[in-house]
């Protein structure tokens, strides 16, 4: 940060193209107490909520539907491993015609950015249950929706928690590239303002938050979740 | 009869030789509140035989009546102890052993009544809130053989319950399952690799003999037994059940070690433990 700060103070570039630190800081500052920031965190967010959460319902019921159906994983299941290798920001002028600039077309992309993988980690947490646990359970009287709830799912645990944590990378790159490229309010639209605007300082400011969000859902949400199972199972102690 | 195996024959897909033969025209009749053991080499479909009869597997041919109704899939009625304990890692050990309470419907407080009490009968009652791989092996499977005991089965179907396990534990259950056995006149199929324990605890033992899987012979033995202490009876028993083991493992020994292997002596003192089969 002191290098930063000097090497700013020191360059020939105007302040607007490479700002010093304090004057990010202070930016960054005034723009959470303005608002401006908590708002464009909050739209960004609650995109990203419920593309999560529409990407994870429809990935566990695809996922369920290629383990349980040869049909379903011959075709479904070959088309997910095709389409996973595309990066979803790729689908944007797609969904721009489909759905026109608006949230929906950003929506469409963050969801689609993480339903991939969430089918194929729940197909193969799915396969990767023990046939010995399936056994117990059936040899219990266990069968349907209750040995789906209280068996099958619960084992793919730890499976479902890292492919939560890829499709959360892939949707939150997906998400900052529609809304660069979007419209409404946001952290990539103002990002993009920043730019139009020639405030650097403001640019900067957003990048800081957006690693600060990334980090703390990686490292704080998804790595507690999946040290706190494998403590409980005692996969690693 | 109460149950009956009539006409059993069940093949698996194989990769080199298209389908296996694992299980080969088996018949055979158990009372009810029989205590039945079944010995035989590796391999030669115990296990395939028994979820055929917990409804786990379905035969090729042939059918499996209990009671005269023809088993269909699997139920609580007929509960099974795999080798391997295969607790639930995310439950509890109480959690476990309610699991199966819970399906039948039992309110929670009775159900856990009941699971404690079982617990505190294989001596784990201390470990009620633990989590399985907080337990050693021979601890899981006590939690496994609780979690079937408290279903009240009609049949208990035990695939090697005991074979994990160290000596005292291993007998301190043997004297349990019987006690239960007496007490509940629960009717128990069991599979185990070990002639002495076959003999000591059960009233039929069934030899198999292998590819594909079939009855070679069955022995029935006295009722009376402490499930500990051998008798001249039960060693006599043993010897008999041995003389008919050794074809079989011989066969298993020489394709998988060439044809001038040669397994067959005239003495059955050389394994004094009857521990035959977990040599093969
Ligand atoms: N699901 C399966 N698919 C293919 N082959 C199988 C399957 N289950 C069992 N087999 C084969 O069937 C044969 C009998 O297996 P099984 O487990 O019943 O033997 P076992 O008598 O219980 O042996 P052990 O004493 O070692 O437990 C084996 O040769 C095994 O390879
Ligand atoms: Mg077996």
């Amino acid at each position: 940060m002191a290098i930063w700060e000097v090497t700013s103070r020191l360059s020939d570039l105007p302040d607007f193209m490479f700002p010093s630190f304090t004057q990010v800081m202070a930016t960054l500052f005034s723009g959470l107490i303005s608002g401006q920031i908590l708002v464009a965190i909050g739209a960004s967010l609650s995109r990203l909520l419920i593309g999560f959460t529409i990407a994870s319902i429809l990935g566990l019921v695809l996922g369920y539907l290629i383990w349980r159906y040869k049909l379903v994983e011959d075709t479904l299941g070959f088309l997910v491993t095709a389409l996973q290798s595309i990066p979803s920001i790729v689908w944007f002028p797609l969904a721009i015609i489909w759905f026109g600039l608006n949230d929906f077309a950003i929506l469409f992309i963050v969801t689609l950015g993480a339903t991939w993988t969430m089918i194929v980690n729940a197909t193969s947490g799915f396969k990767n249950v023990p046939i010995l646990y399936q056994r117990v359970a059936k040899s219990l009287g266990s069968s349907g929706i209750h040995f789906l709830r209280t068996v099958i799912l619960p084992a793919s645990v730890p499976q479902l928690i890292s492919g939560l944590r890829i499709a959360w990378a892939f949707s939150w790159r997906a998400l900052m590239a529609g809304e660069l490229l979007g419209a409404g309010v946001g952290l990539g639209q103002l990002l993009e303002a920043g730019r139009a605007l020639g405030q650097m300082d403001l640019v900067i400011s957003v990048m800081i938050i957006i690693g600060v969000i990334g980090t703390i859902m990686d490292n704080v949400l998804f790595l507690r979740l999946e040290r706190n199972v494998e403590r409980k199972w005692g996969i690693r102690t | 009869m109460y149950l009956s195996i009539k006409g059993i024959e069940k093949s698996f897909p194989h990769k080199e030789r298209g389908t296996v033969k694992v299980l080969d025209k088996i018949d055979l009749e158990v009372e009810k509140g029989q205590f039945v053991s079944i010995v035989g080499p590796s391999g030669c479909g115990k296990s395939t035989m028994l979820y055929l009869i917990a409804g786990l597997e379905k035969a090729d041919q042939g059918t499996i009546s209990i009671n005269g109704k023809t088993v269909t899939g699997s139920g609580s009625d007929r509960v099974v102890v795999f080798q391997e304990a295969g607790l639930f890692p995310w439950l509890t050990v109480l959690d476990n052993v309610t699991y199966g309470l819970l399906l039948k419907k039992i309110p929670k407080k009775e159900a856990e009544q009941k699971a404690i009490e079982m617990l505190k009968m294989v001596h784990l009652g201390n470990y009620i809130h633990s989590y399985p791989h907080q337990l050693s092996g021979g601890m899981k499977q006590r939690v496994s053989i609780a979690r079937a005991l408290v279903m009240e089965p009609d049949i208990l179907l035990m695939d090697e319950p005991f074979a994990a396990l160290d000596e005292q534990t291993r007998m301190v259950l043997h004297k349990e399952l019987l006690d239960i056995w007496r007490k509940t006149k629960v009717t128990i199929f069991f599979i185990t690799h070990n002639i002495r324990e076959a003999v000591l605890l059960s009233q039929k033992i069934v030899v198999f003999a292998t590819r594909p899987g079939k009855i070679k012979a069955v022995f029935t033995s006295k009722d009376s037994k402490d499930g500990v202490v051998p008798s001249d009876v039960t060693l006599q028993l043993e010897k008999q059940i041995l003389a008919e083991l050794q074809d079989e493992i011989e066969k298993v020994l020489k394709e998988e070690m060439g044809d001038d292997y040669s397994f067959k002596t005239n003495s059955v003192s050389r394994d004094t433990s009857g521990d035959m089969g977990s040599h093969i």
